[in-house]
């Protein structure tokens, strides 16, 4: 089976974020990058996929230099290769898309695995935009996924419950928690990520449709009161906010 | 402009974000004397596709076939970016609903059109929409401009009105969209509910309770002051990785991001990421027994004090208020 994976290198979710100088990203000193957390579930599932059906699994991860630190994780992890779309510049989701499946293509993969949701932008789109853009299926949030053969049976996460989906390889996937534990690399791993080399190539162009105007703090919200007694906080509620 | 407002119904019934979304085109279209398409697809859906009208759509579309009647994602985005290239509608709108979600980013592939996912709040400037998405769990906000001809935006839910459905009917359409078997190739098969509980995606008042309560079976506290709100239960992360709670309740950045008129969080501290999902509630309240937990920093109303003897006493108290 041969299974690519596009990971994400986002801000830890525990760091204090601050708008930037150029007030449309964020200040990035100080700020430590991670695996972005669902793409680690993603990585986790082609390994699992592999060590049951055989094959190769390929990390993918567009974006400057530093992302190699988190290709290097997935490597630790135990995928086979890591390739580095190398490329400094804003782009959003389908300028992101883009890129990914015209890598894609020329690799010809069973599957695509993506997390939900990148912890940055919190978009949740470039998962099923690469779907579309390859002609195949996609399957968003999946908490479970069975492969036999070329047939497919995936359970999403859906207001209120779950729903199964069919459909057939070759196929997208986006990972939600609860589709697995991701492993914990090994020392050996660690050591032997360290040396594997990690390919760089040159992403096709594209052009970006979404443009940041601004960026800023949420307006801080007045600490709130302190209510001594229920029944007055009964009645602020049923007076006041209106709530109850 | 002329705005096509995706109406998501399951089992028929149209969704409260189907509202939300209409109501969130037509004061765009309002702006830019524009018009409103409204789009209801699935299977013998004209019973409900006549409420839409009353929400501000200026038009109704429905697009009904058997073969739509479950979920599919290569069919719903075929059938919604299809009618909105007939319609010549620039603008599609989308809740950002498990559905939306799923399909919104393949419907702006097919439209070349750039994807604002999540908008919280939409303003028209020189004519064009200016859409506010948070970013990093809500750590900051961005304004954001589509500058692709064609533009999609996924709304969250909860925080658009619908308002009342009172406003002028509007004539429904029929129309047809061919699908081939590729189109139908990734179909929903069977749902499963979670057993007759209320969603904290979807719910008007959630009750979460945290580490706080100790035990699992302590939860009674909150399930009883739940019941006596019409509340949905909601838990943190510490609780449902200990098991006492399902994930489907996890409410956080790595569960669900909510945003409900009232949020009670109890025995919560309210870390960064568990704020992460709930920060856009109407109104919070928080009871914990510690005075400094940071959770009292996002809550309208706090109380310091055990949970186990103000919750139940909370519960009394609004029973006696509904006069139970
Ligand atoms: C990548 C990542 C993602 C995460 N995602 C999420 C997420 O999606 N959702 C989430 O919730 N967390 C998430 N977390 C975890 C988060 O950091 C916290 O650990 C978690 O929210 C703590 O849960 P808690 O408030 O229930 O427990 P605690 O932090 O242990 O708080 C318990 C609180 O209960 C109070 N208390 C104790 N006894 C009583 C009593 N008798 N009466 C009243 N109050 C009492 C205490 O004062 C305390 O404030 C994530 C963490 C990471 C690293
Ligand atoms: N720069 C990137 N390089 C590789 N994969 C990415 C990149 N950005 C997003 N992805 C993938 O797309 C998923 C969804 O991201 P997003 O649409 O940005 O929320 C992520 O979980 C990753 O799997």
């Amino acid at each position: 089976m041969k299974l690519v994976v596009c990971i994400n290198h986002v801000p830890d979710s525990t760091t204090k974020v601050n708008v930037g100088p150029d007030g449309k990203t964020i200040e990035k000193t100080g700020v430590n990058f991670i695996i972005n957390p669902y793409d680690e579930i993603a990585v986790e599932e082609c390994l699992r996929l592999k060590e049951k059906n055989g094959g190769e699994v390929v990390a993918v991860s567009l974006g400057s230099e530093v992302n190699k630190e988190t290709l290097r994780k997935a490597l630790a992890m135990g995928v086979d290769r890591a390739v580095l779309l190398k490329d400094d510049g804003y782009r959003d989701s389908s300028s992101v898309a883009r890129a990914l499946a015209d890598y894609i293509k020329e690799a010809a993969p069973d599957a695509i695995f993506f997390g939900k949701q990148s912890i940055d932008y919190d978009d949740a789109a470039v998962g099923s935009m690469v779907g579309e853009m390859l002609g195949i299926p996609s399957v968003s949030m999946a908490v479970k996924i069975e492969i036999s053969g070329r047939d497919v049976l995936a359970e999403r996460e859906i207001e209120g419950g779950h729903e199964k989906v069919k459909t057939t390889l070759p196929a997208v996937f986006t990972a939600q928690k609860g589709l697995n534990e991701p492993r914990y690399p090994s020392l050996k791993g660690i050591m032997s990520a360290k040396n594997k080399p990690i390919e760089e190539r040159i992403p096709s162009a594209a052009h970006n449709k979404v443009e940041v105007l601004s960026m800023r703090k949420p307006g801080a919200k007045n600490a709130g009161r302190i209510v001594e007694t229920v029944a007055e906080l009964v009645r602020l509620l049923h007076e006041e906010a209106k709530v109850i | 402009m002329k705005i096509l407002a995706f109406a998501e119904q399951r089992d028929r019934k149209l969704k409260k974000t189907a509202f939300e979304v209409v109501r969130a085109a037509r004061k765009v279209s309002d702006a830019t004397q524009g018009e409103v398409v409204a789009l209801v697809v699935g299977h013998q859906l004209e019973p409900s596709a006549q409420q839409l009208g009353g929400f501000g759509a200026h038009r109704v579309i429905v697009v009904e076939d058997k073969s739509l009647e479950q979920y599919s994602t290569t069919a719903y985005s075929k059938v919604i970016a299809e009618v909105a290239v007939r319609e010549q509608a620039s603008v599609v709108m989308i809740a950002s609903t498990a559905m939306g979600k799923d399909c919104a980013p393949r419907v702006a592939v097919k439209l070349d059109a750039g994807l604002a996912a999540d908008c919280t709040a939409l303003k028209v400037e020189n004519g064009d929409i200016i859409a506010t998405r948070p970013v990093y769990a809500g750590k900051t906000m961005t304004e954001v401009r589509v500058s692709s001809l064609n533009k999609v935006f996924t709304l969250r839910p909860n925080v658009f009105t619908a308002g009342t459905g009172n406003g002028t009917a509007a004539p429904v359409e029929k129309m047809t969209v061919e699908l081939s078997a590729a189109d139908l190739g990734c179909v929903v098969q069977e749902i499963t509910k979670s057993a007759g509980k209320l969603d904290v995606a979807e719910a008007d008042i959630i009750v979460t309770g945290g580490r706080g309560l100790k035990a699992p079976e302590n939860f009674n506290i909150i399930e009883e002051l739940a019941g006596a709100l019409g509340a949905a239960v909601g838990a943190s992360r510490a609780v449902v990785d200990a098991g006492w709670r399902p994930h489907g309740e996890q409410v956080g950045q790595t569960g669900k991001t909510v945003s409900p008129s009232l949020y009670v969080a109890v025995a919560v501290s309210g870390a960064i990421q568990h704020l992460a999902g709930m920060s856009s509630s109407k109104y919070i309240v928080a009871v914990n027994k510690d005075k400094d937990a940071p959770i009292f920093q996002v809550a309208d109303y706090g109380i310091v004090g055990d949970a186990f003897e103000v919750i139940p006493a909370l519960t009394k108290e609004i029973n006696k208020l509904h006069g139970r």
